[in-house]
């Protein structure tokens, strides 16, 4: 049974970082699509960052592929976590706002991972969502060195002088 | 001995190459993410399914699938998915619209494909205004929604396409948000199940025109009540709702249209009558 719980639990983790990974190609995409390449290339670097966190979970449980995960909708609030928001992207944004976006999901991550390892569960579940949140929290920290090191957006940095929406 | 089986295919078989170009952040991304999990789930293949659309933002989506498409005439999209359902029955044939094309233009197909009840599912982005053309007001508009073009608001009462589809016939109506793509997926996949027209709106927040769109991810909710098969409990339901309740609402028992002339040919005879001269000589 607790086998069970542990790698349903691992499963979960799984998607969890797939989300995630699927979510930020996409923003990639869509800044490519309106030329904001520096941005696009950001949530690739942490598109593919996701990627080998997925990859790894794989390989600890020696799964060859995608197990039986649970239903799509497991999450309280539609998605994983770690998913960003679809509407969090903007044509203009920067990279610093996409750091701040990466943030916001890896402490989301990092609060999940805490209350599975605080609630009743299985000591495997447990340990194994302690080590996860101990990452998250890792991921954090990097992602807060990172910010550091790339220019704070101005106030009017969303100000386009021939805006998309002009409807005179 | 018996042919391999075909490998289950995943999300990923069903997108196209191209990139979509919406606005970044835009709920359409979410739908199309959506339709193509939703595709995998059904355990499809691109092959068998047929994504038919008319014009504006949302009907942009059959050139990111992998399926076979048809980006068709301003309102038009279920008049030319009923033919060819009726055609080809054996495709999965899914309808994309918004509401500007679904509700106005293509307002009386809608009527009148809700009543047909052919075995179609029908998509549309509702977004409460036409993105495309730069944010006029649309039939799903609150009256008093204030902006340049219609200032002071358009004064005109919306349109209720949920009980308007029920009222007409329609034999599954759903309502899905865009800000949950896996409960959107798992709508459309039984939707697509569920014999008859089957009609999932979905609010799809534009975040150009509608910015204040961005709360709908605070007053979306799980609808509070199982599916009836009741139509009047469900224009009830839905009448008095506040417009956010999301999931399956009605899932009728109409049996759906067959056509009642049998087929005077077979796909593959008519297939040979369009061959080239010279592709069928050489």
């Amino acid at each position: 049974m607790a086998k069970d719980e542990y790698a349903d639990f691992m499963a979960q983790a799984y998607t969890m970082e797939l989300e995630a990974t699927e979510r930020y190609t996409q923003f990639a995409e869509q800044l490519d699509a309106h030329n904001n390449r520096g941005v696009a290339e950001l949530f690739r670097k942490l598109a593919a960052i996701e990627g080998l966190h997925a990859k790894r979970i794989l390989e600890e449980m020696g799964w060859p592929s995608v197990p039986d995960l649970p239903a799509p909708s497991v999450w309280p609030e539609g998605e994983g976590p770690e998913a960003a928001p679809l509407d969090a992207v903007h044509y203009l944004m920067q990279p610093f706002h996409a750091l701040e976006l990466a943030l916001d999901c890896e402490q989301r991550a990092q609060k999940h991972f805490e209350n599975i390892a605080a609630g009743e569960v299985p000591e495997s579940v447990r340990a194994a969502a302690a080590e996860m949140a101990e990452e998250e929290r890792e991921h954090v920290r990097l992602i807060r060195e990172w910010m550091a090191r790339v220019p704070r957006p101005p106030a009017d940095w969303d100000h386009d002088p021939d805006p998309p929406r002009m409807s005179e | 001995m018996n042919a391999p089986q075909a490998a289950p295919l995943t999300a990923k078989d069903f997108k196209s190459d191209y990139k979509p170009i919406w606005c970044p952040g835009c709920g359409d991304y979410s739908v199309l993410s959506s339709v193509t999990k939703a595709l995998a789930m059904l355990e499809l293949r691109p092959e068998n399914v047929a994504v038919v659309s008319g014009i504006g933002c949302s009907s942009r989506i059959p050139a990111y699938t992998a399926c076979y498409g048809f980006h068709g005439v301003h309102g038009r999209s279920l008049a030319a998915a009923t033919g060819l359902k009726v055609a080809r029955p054996d495709l999965t044939v899914l309808v994309a619209s918004g509401d500007g094309d679904g509700y106005s233009i293509g307002g009386n197909h809608f009527l009148h494909a809700c009543r047909r009840n052919v075995d179609l599912t029908y998509i549309v982005m509702d977004n409460h205004v036409y993105g495309m053309t730069k944010g006029q007001a649309s039939p799903t508009t609150e009256p008093d929604w204030d902006s340049k073009l219609s200032p002071g608001g358009s004064g005109v009462r919306e349109f209720h396409p949920l009980v308007i589809a029920l009222a007409s016939g329609a034999n599954f109506v759903a309502r899905a948000f865009s800000g949950d793509p896996n409960g959107t997926a798992a709508i459309l996949a039984e939707a697509v199940r569920h014999p008859g027209f089957s009609f999932v709106e979905v609010l799809s927040p534009c975040v150009t025109f509608r910015p204040d769109q961005r709360s709908w991810k605070e007053r979306a909710h799980p609808a509070p009540v199982a599916p009836t098969d009741d139509p009047a409990r469900a224009a009830r339901r839905i009448m008095t709702d506040d417009g956010f309740n999301i999931g399956v609402l009605y899932k009728g028992k109409r049996a759906p249209y067959r056509g009642a002339v049998p087929a005077s040919a077979t796909v593959a005879g008519l297939a040979r009558r369009f061959e080239l001269e010279g592709a069928r000589d050489g």
